[in-house]
């Protein structure tokens, strides 16, 4: 932990009557898995991370650079993140290609390289022969690369990722899991991947951040978290009942 | 209705008239945007087989009811009369001036209007609801008062008006003050329209946009314009319909002064006075205009 990753100091996000507060830090180059229960606040973290909430207090910092806090407030267009939203939010008047390239024609790159580029991402998640469906015409899995690849062609030094396995069904899941450990380990920068699932942060990162009703419950790696599982951890593994 | 293409007045019209059994799926586009839907949804559904022969039968009567005082216009027509009258000048003159007029003023609207309902649906400012009032009062106001209200705002003796003539601006009684009335009149029509569905665009698609690094403008342009398209078409041709046919506002505020402000309505109730054939012929080339716009813009809704 020489480098400096992402630097959550004392933050605190309001949303309506809701409110998160967080104290934590991300070591660079690592996938962490934000989990926890809905209403935990993981959505909160990551619309505060965009930029698209604002930091009540605190401060954020991202390899060095402070994205939020003491009067700072980074507009979402000057992160330089790449955000998959949940539901993926891909733009349904344009094509496959065209989603991807997007954040390069919004750097200012012609057209031509910008395609080129994103055909490049196209084919690296296997989907090159799709480049000029609609998102309306892309199964779950493939709009999911779709939108993994319009975030990362960026080079984003954070990556987040909120609930990207939700447009999957069950059998899906298994292999969509190794191959975005894959993608996600190739990438330089931080990813922060969150999700209800356990089974997804298991297979998928290196860490963990436990969220439970807007605190911050507990974090380590992976396999510290297993070994010594938190209460919330240990009611999340058993089969789901009804809630 | 594919006829409604080939341009000339005439051709419009007997489209129009001449396919009584097709005009009904077309009557049924025409007034299906309220609780209409949810009838609709329920026949796709297969739920209420009997109800599409109630459907179709009083979306029958509602076809007849506007087709009725068409058929009336037409048959109190003769090509003759109608000829010689798209030969006059007067009508020469009031239809290039409804078209100048409604065009500069429907620009105006969207120049003014778009602005305005961006506000309204996503700015949340003091005094929003009232705004939101103002804008549409146009909407129930009688014409004539808005003529009244603009003239005592922009008359001679109105709040602005001597402002105005100190730097040598006369709107009343001039081809501005007819685009200023039909403006009035017609831009709330655009700005319902547009405000509706600025509030329904999913906000997730322009937050992906800011994110991947879109300034506000590139946003407008390639997520929020895109999504808004076919209510933009709706409220354009709404608004330029309604201006087309405005009368009261414009007579009020502009007067009926051949040539300057005598727009297609104004020459149809100064032909009414003298010549009751003239006006009818008049009355027919307004509706064959107002109806080609009409079916060509609701058709580019349909496409989405």
């Amino acid at each position: 932990m020489m480098r400096a990753g992402l630097v959550l100091d004392d933050c605190l996000v309001r949303r309506g009557g809701f409110s998160l507060t967080i104290d934590c830090l991300v070591p660079p180059d690592c996938t962490v898995a934000l989990v926890g229960p809905n209403g935990a606040g993981k959505s909160t973290l990551v619309e505060m991370l965009a930029g698209l909430l604002p930091l009540a207090q605190g401060r954020v910092t991202l390899a060095g650079r402070v994205l939020a806090g003491a009067g700072v407030r980074v507009a979402p267009q000057a992160r330089g993140l790449g955000v998959v939203f949940q539901g993926l939010a891909l733009f349904p008047g344009l094509s496959a290609v065209e989603n991807v390239a997007y954040g390069l024609r919004a750097r200012g790159m012609r057209r031509g390289p910008a395609r080129a580029e994103a055909q490049r991402w196209l084919e690296r998640f296997g989907i090159g022969g799709l480049a000029e469906r609609r998102p309306g015409e892309l199964s779950g899995g493939q709009a999911q690369r779709v939108a993994l690849a319009r975030a990362m062609i960026v080079r984003p030094p954070l990556l987040l990722l909120d609930e990207p396995m939700s447009a999957l069904d069950v059998e899906a899941r298994g292999a969509a899991r190794s191959l975005l450990r894959g993608w996600l380990a190739a990438a330089p920068g931080v990813k922060l991947l969150v999700t209800h699932d356990l089974e997804d942060a298991v297979a998928v990162a290196d860490r963990m951040v436990v969220l439970a009703a807007g605190r911050l419950v507990a974090e380590g790696t992976v396999a510290e978290l297993l070994a010594a599982p938190p209460a919330f951890l240990a009611a999340m593994s058993r089969p789901r009942g009804p809630t | 209705m594919g006829g409604g293409k080939d341009g000339s007045g005439e051709g419009v019209l007997e489209a129009g008239f001449g396919d009584r059994s097709g005009g009904a799926g077309s009557g049924d586009r025409l007034g299906g945007a309220g609780s209409g839907d949810r009838l609709e949804s329920a026949l796709r559904e297969g739920r209420a087989g009997g109800a599409h022969g109630v459907l179709a039968a009083l979306g029958g009567v509602g076809v007849v009811f506007f087709l009725l005082p068409l058929v009336g216009l037409v048959s109190r027509a003769t090509p003759a009369g109608l000829w010689r009258q798209l030969g006059s000048e007067v009508v020469g003159a009031a239809m290039w001036l409804s078209l100048e007029v409604s065009v500069i003023a429907l620009g105006l609207c969207l120049v003014i209007g778009f602005p305005l309902a961006y506000l309204l649906a996503r700015v949340e400012f003091p005094g929003r609801a009232l705004v939101r009032g103002l804008v549409s009062l146009p909407m129930v106001l009688p014409p004539v008062v808005g003529g009244i209200a603009l003239l005592s705002a922009f008359g001679r003796r109105g709040v602005l008006g001597e402002a105005l003539a100190e730097v040598g601006v006369v709107l009343p009684f001039t081809t501005a003050g007819a685009v200023l009335a039909v403006t009035f009149v017609s831009m709330p029509f655009l700005v319902m329209t547009l405000e509706a569905a600025l509030v329904g665009v999913d906000p997730r698609l322009e937050q992906a946009a800011a994110t991947l690094g879109a300034s506000r403008w590139r946003i407008l342009r390639t997520v929020t314009l895109p999504a808004i398209r076919p209510a933009l078409a709706a409220g354009l041709a709404l608004c330029w319909a309604r201006g087309l046919g405005e009368f009261g506002a414009t007579i009020t505020f502009a007067g009926n002064l051949e040539g300057r402000t005598q727009t297609m309505p104004l020459a149809v109730y100064d032909a009414l006075q003298t010549d009751p054939e003239a006006a009818i012929a008049l009355g027919l080339v307004l509706l064959a205009v107002s109806l080609t716009l009409l079916t060509a813009l609701r058709g580019q809704i349909g496409r989405r």
